[in-house]
């Protein structure tokens, strides 16, 4: 018999590992890499919750539908911005691209 | 220590040293690489918590679109940043130690909750979850509405994705 513990766990060590990814690496591909762990890691979570927590409910399952959506548009849009950067600027690197920096 | 936890702990731990690839390898093919790795991992731990279906789509959607796409991305920018020179930020220290502290918080406010070690409960009798999940995503009582704007959101990203990955002229 697991307990919650575990999931939950793992599902911190999950979401930290991305945390890492997104604010230590260069490469813009790499942070969208990150935030997808970080999405993984609340999905853990929320099927945890509705499995012990509330296994007759339906919303942690539903919320976990949300998130795959949301995961797939922001992957969507992230890598196109990454394409049209790279096509105008020549890089992809996150320290380079600071038009908008002052 | 019974058959199912020994299970859990080998996945769990692949999935995580997985997961530390991913944000450390310098090949970013590689990283691609060891995130399918990861995402199938995440997709055993679902089958794990009895929710088949959300492993099915994990593998459908995380690991045949998004990373699928990732390594496209990956490969049409390939030329600028080869495998040499450095690709973390110069604070990346900074980073670990959030991240280390982010987790320790994580975990210890966890653990000063009431039920943090909750036994699993039996599933109910007689009520299929996915039935019930797919009634749900559609009742006008239940998640009707941010279903169809996930959907709305979803059309609308796609659609903005090709517009912005548009090449003119």
């Amino acid at each position: 018999m697991i307990p919650l513990s575990y999931y939950l766990v793992f599902a911190a060590a999950l979401f930290s590992i991305g945390l890492y990814g997104v604010l230590a690496r260069k490469n813009a591909v790499a942070i969208l890499m990150g935030i997808e762990l970080m999405l993984n890691a609340v999905n853990v979570n929320l099927l945890a919750f509705w499995r012990y927590r509330a296994p007759d409910g339906i919303a942690g399952q539903a919320f976990a539908v949300m998130v795959f959506a949301v995961a797939a548009a922001e992957v969507a849009v992230g890598l196109a911005l990454v394409i049209s950067v790279y096509r105008r600027r020549n890089t992809v690197a996150a320290d380079e691209i600071d038009l908008l920096k002052w | 220590m019974t058959m199912l936890q020994v299970i859990f702990l080998i996945v769990a731990a692949v999935t995580l040293g997985a997961a530390v690839m991913v944000v450390t390898a310098r090949n970013l093919v590689h990283a691609a690489l060891w995130l399918i790795l990861t995402l199938f991992g995440v997709a055993i731990l679902f089958v794990l918590l009895s929710a088949p279906f959300f492993a099915v789509v994990q593998v459908v959607i995380y690991i045949g679109a998004i990373a699928i796409l990732m390594i496209f991305a990956i490969m049409l920018t390939r030329r600028v940043m080869q495998d040499v020179g450095p690709q973390y930020n110069p604070g990346w220290w900074m980073a670990a130690l959030i991240s280390l502290v982010f987790f320790g918080g994580l975990v210890w406010m966890l653990s000063s909750w009431g039920g943090f070690s909750t036994p699993l409960p039996e599933l109910p009798e007689g009520i299929d979850p996915l039935q019930q999940l797919g009634q749900a995503l559609v009742s006008p009582d239940a998640y009707v509405i941010p279903f169809e704007v996930a959907s709305v959101l979803l059309l609308g990203a796609l659609i903005g994705a090709i517009t912005i990955a548009w090449e003119r002229g």
